[in-house]
Parts: C-alpha cells; sequence; structure tokens
C-alpha cells in the first residue's frame, strides 16, 4: 500500500546573508490514512518549520512532499490548519470565520443553503454553534481554538495539521479540548500531523509519536508507536503500564538529547 | 464550560423576579419603573459632565473679551458687536444676490464641495498607493523616499503650479485639497499592510484566497484601524488648506469671504467665519472618526 502522506527527504536551509543555517536534515515520513501522528521536540528544533513545508507556508530546501502521490508545495484547503494562536480573523463573527473557508473550498460544489448548513454543523461538531454571531475577543481562549479547528475541519482537509493547537491554553482547558479532539479524531476518522512539545499530550492522542533531535540540523531521532486501545480515557490511562512505558521512552528521548545539547 | 455556569445563574435569577409577579403585579412595576428614570437621570448627569465645563470656559472667555474689545479705540471688535453686525448673515445664511454676494450657507457648501471632490480622490488614490508600498518592497524602497520629500511641501505651493496646469481655479483648488491630504492616508495604510501578522496572511494561503479577495477581506479589514488615522488627519488638513487656497483663487467659497471681508474692513464677518470654519473641521472630523468607529469594530479590540 502506497502512503497517504510522505515526507520525501525534506531538508531545509535559511540563508540571510552569507550565513546559512540548517534547519532541517534528511527527513523522512509516511503517514498512513487516518493516522494520528505527533511531533515531538524541544523549542527550535525546526518542528514548526517541517509543519509549514507539509502546509506549503514554507518551501523545503531539498525533497518535498507528496499527498497521495502528489507532490504539493503551495497551501491549500487539502492540509487546512489549526494556528497556535488560532489566528481567527477579528473582524469576523465566529460563523464568518468558518464560511470564509467554506465558501472559497465549496463555490461549486455546495449551494449557499448547504454551505451554511455546513458551518453549522462543523460549529455544532466543536459545540461552538451557540456562539456563532459573537466576535473572537468576546470568547475564551479555549473557544477561539475550538472555532480554529471548525474552520480547519469545514474545509474536508485531507491532512489535518495542528500546529501546537493547545499551547497556549489553561491545563484544564487544555484537556477538555484534547479529549474534544480525540472524539473528533474518532468520529471523522481525519489524517493528523499534530507539533507539540508536551509529552502527555503526544502519548494521549497519538497513533505514533516522532520524536526531533535538536537543532540546527534537526532529524527524526525516533518513532514511537503507541499501542494504546482507542477510545482512550485520560483518567484510565494514568495508571496503564503500556501508557507510562511511553511516556517513560519519549522522556527518556528528550532528556538525553537535551543533556547532549548542554555538554555541547 | 461555562455555559451550565451561566445557564445556572439565569434560573436563579429568574425564580425571584418571576414569583412577585405571580402573586403581586403591582409590585412587580415600581421597581422596572424606577431603573428607568435613574438611567434617564444618569445620562443627562453624564451628558451635563460633558457640556458644562467647556460651557463655562466659553462663558469666561467671551466675558474676557467682551471687557478687553469694548474700549475705545481697541482694534478687534467685542462678541456683542460681532453679533450686531453680523446678524442678518447668521439669520439668514440663504440669500443669493448672484455673484460672490451670498449667504453662508453658500460659501461653505462651495468649500465643502471642493474639500469632498479632492478628499475622495485623494481617499481612493492614497489607499491604492498605500496599498501598493505596503505590499511590495521594490515599490517601497522606489516611492518612499519621494513620498517622504513631496509630503513636507506645503499646500499652498503647489498652487500656482496647479494653476499653471488647469488653467481654472476650481480644479485647482481639488488639486491642493488632494495633494494636501494624499500623504498621510498613502503613508498609515502602508504601515497598516506592513503591519498584517503573518497569521492572516497564512490564514489566506491555506483558504487560497485570490489577490483581489486577500485585498478585501483581509487587507482592508486588517489595516482599517490605521487607514482611518490616516482618513481623519487627511480630512483635518484638507480643511485647513481650502481655506488657503479660496483666498487666493476667489469665487464662492469660506476662504474667499474671509478674504473679502478683510478687503471690506468686515471685521465682524472674519469672526464669523472662523466660527463656522471650526465647528465644520471639528464635524468633519468627528464624522471619519465615527465611520471608522462602525467599520473597525472588532478589529480596534484585538
Amino acid at each position: 500500500m502506497q502512503a497517504y502522506l510522505k515526507l520525501d527527504h525534506i531538508d531545509k536551509t535559511f540563508t540571510r546573508g552569507n550565513a546559512t543555517t540548517e534547519v532541517l536534515k534528511d527527513i523522512n515520513l509516511t503517514i498512513e490514512k487516518g493516522e494520528y501522528v505527533s511531533i515531538i521536540g524541544h523549542s527550535g528544533c525546526g518542528k514548526s518549520t517541517l509543519l509549514n513545508i507539509v502546509a506549503g507556508l514554507t518551501n523545503a530546501t531539498q525533497g518535498g512532499v507528496l499527498l497521495e502521490n502528489r507532490e504539493v508545495n503551495s497551501p491549500g484547503p487539502d492540509r487546512a490548519v489549526v494556528f497556535q494562536n488560532h489566528s481567527l480573523l477579528p473582524w469576523l463573527t465566529v460563523y464568518e470565520n468558518v464560511k470564509l473557508g467554506v465558501d472559497k473550498v465549496f463555490a461549486s460544489t455546495k449551494t449557499r443553503a448547504e454551505r451554511d448548513a455546513w458551518v453549522m454543523h462543523n460549529l455544532n461538531l466543536v459545540q461552538m454553534a451557540h456562539a456563532k454571531d459573537k466576535r473572537p475577543s468576546e470568547i475564551s481562549g479555549g473557544m477561539k481554538q475550538r472555532v480554529g479547528i471548525a474552520r480547519a475541519l469545514a474545509m474536508e482537509p485531507k491532512v489535518l495539521l495542528l500546529d501546537e493547537p493547545f499551547g497556549a491554553l489553561d491545563a484544564l482547558t487544555r484537556a477538555h479540548l484534547q479529549d474534544s479532539v480525540m472524539a473528533l479524531h474518532q468520529k471523522l476518522g481525519n489524517t493528523i500531523l499534530m507539533i507539540t512539545h508536551d509529552v502527555d499530550e503526544a502519548v494521549l492522542l497519538s497513533d505514533r509519536i516522532v520524536m526531533m533531535t535538536n537543532g540546527p540540523s534537526a532529524r527524526i531521532g525516533e518513532v514511537l508507536e503507541v499501542p494504546l486501545a482507542r477510545p482512550r480515557k485520560r483518567l484510565e490511562l494514568a495508571t496503564n503500564p503500556g501508557y507510562l512505558k511511553c511516556r517513560q521512552r519519549v522522556l527518556e528521548f528528550l532528556y538525553e538529547r537535551h543533556r547532549f545539547v548542554e555538554a555541547a | 464550560m461555562t455555559m451550565p455556569a451561566i445557564k445556572a445563574e439565569a434560573t436563579a435569577v429568574a425564580i425571584p423576579t418571576a414569583s412577585p409577579v405571580t402573586a403581586a403585579p403591582v409590585v412587580t412595576m415600581t421597581p422596572k419603573q424606577a431603573p428607568r428614570a435613574e438611567k434617564y437621570i444618569k445620562m443627562i448627569k453624564e451628558a451635563a459632565i460633558r457640556v458644562v465645563p467647556p460651557l463655562i470656559v466659553l462663558a469666561l472667555l467671551m466675558l474676557f473679551w467682551e471687557l478687553v474689545c469694548r474700549r475705545t479705540g481697541s482694534t478687534l471688535p467685542p462678541p456683542s458687536k460681532v453679533f450686531k453686525d453680523t446678524k442678518e448673515l447668521i439669520f439668514d445664511p440663504f440669500f443669493d444676490n448672484g455673484g460672490i454676494d451670498k449667504g453662508l450657507f453658500w460659501h461653505l457648501s462651495a468649500s465643502l464641495q471642493r474639500v469632498a471632490y479632492g478628499y475622495s480622490i485623494a481617499a481612493v488614490v492614497g489607499v491604492a498607493l498605500g496599498t501598493l508600498v505596503g505590499q511590495s518592497v521594490w515599490a517601497m524602497r522606489g516611492l518612499d523616499p519621494l513620498f517622504q520629500v513631496l509630503r513636507t511641501i506645503p499646500p499652498l505651493a503647489w498652487l500656482p503650479l496647479s494653476l499653471a496646469a488647469f488653467r481654472d481655479g476650481q480644479p485647482s483648488a481639488i488639486f491642493v485639497i488632494f495633494i494636501t491630504s494624499v500623504w498621510p492616508i498613502i503613508i498609515n495604510t502602508a504601515v497598516g499592510i506592513r503591519n498584517i501578522p503573518q497569521d492572516y496572511r497564512n490564514v489566506a494561503a491555506v483558504v487560497q484566497l485570490n489577490p483581489l479577495e486577500f485585498f478585501s477581506k483581509i487587507m482592508i479589514p486588517a489595516a482599517a484601524p490605521y487607514i482611518f488615522t490616516g482618513l481623519r488627519i487627511g480630512i483635518g488638513l484638507s480643511w485647513l488648506a481650502i481655506v488657503a487656497a479660496e483666498m487666493l483663487i476667489g469665487g464662492v467659497g469660506i476662504g474667499f469671504f474671509i478674504w473679502d471681508a478683510w478687503n471690506s474692513s468686515h471685521i465682524s464677518e472674519i469672526i464669523l467665519a472662523l466660527f463656522y470654519v471650526g465647528i465644520i473641521g471639528f464635524v468633519l472630523d468627528r464624522l471619519i472618526a465615527g465611520l471608522a468607529k462602525i467599520v473597525t469594530r472588532g478589529t480596534a479590540l484585538n
């Protein structure tokens, strides 16, 4: 079987004047349809750059991204992004923010009424239909991120890209949203690529965890399968030996690499 | 998570208000009306706080002016004389005896018309050029130094040149208004466009907005607070420039009215005209500010 999403020998170097910095080195990764993959690493290791390359917002210096065997190198709704700081447009209401993408993607395939229903359907999925006429400044951080997720889902992406989606939220809201994303993944079967620096989040949500070494020239250090049955329950997992083992592995990886940097 | 809390609160509030309604409807009437009356009193109080101090200051200034200019040999008329001299102009602003012998309404409306034309062109051109300069690094490198030099040229310095080019007063005045107000609009729009967060650009890229949609749906709303700052400065400057320009080009218009009054030594008329110029400048500024408030709703908050 061919890979659904394939990151093929991706290198990325930034050039500023005469100085070139190699950020990513030889990244290879294949993701199956419906899989939930997390990329974890220390800040500055280039994981956001990697996500931007997949999203098409940045171009790889070498190598490329294949989605269903076709190269993608410009941004598009088939790889919708949930941005770290929600990036809702403050002058549009919640409904209009979601509709912006829907109107573009389904301009020729759905009627106006169908598009309206589709926007509301997606707002319902993230339990934000009640706030459809509010502006982003009038809702909480967690709610904004829900709307951001609805906006991405509504474009019916082939791959959903999450860029540290819960990073700016308090712990309780974060847990709540993680459960929501898990439920959505269970229900819709999206292929998801998520950037995170939270070990528990990575283990709880992912089928596989991609651990990146420290930059410059970050590469994939290790890929860990998370063999936990779904649906997963946060409370039950807290004492699950399989969960704890995965968590241990990721912590060890990050801890050792971190030490390595300090020694260097 | 906040939803249940709000619901619980709503029901908690509903219970005590609902029970007296069924038990004694008369009682519920009074508390309902009392807050409304209080609200009006509060509104009047707030209005008074804003209006009374400037009125007092104005009255004091008038009194001072009256006392200073009352003495014989004073070069300027006191307010009482200004009022007496200009009573006809104040109470009949609509007369039209042909030529430039018209009521103040006609002079002011002629000036406002010139400003409206010049300023509208400036707004369109300014936003367009500002967008270009804000969006393209090369346009900025090429045009910005030019703008920085041109914008320092005083408005009236353009007038002879535009008279030479247009050979007519009306388009020359409009051109002066345009050239005066266009710079702050260009510069502020460019800053606004340059400050659009990368996030918004990313969103537009993922959604695949075309350039036109990007311009209307992202750029203009995102830069709106900056654009309106430029528009507000621009309207102020154009109102400043029109009076001076009209003094030179003549014809109907508040600027020439003032100049004409000076030539005929009608000092009271000058004072009245200045009063109107001030009030209209203030109203124009408020209009743009109000428009900005409506248009940038939400944007300014974030």
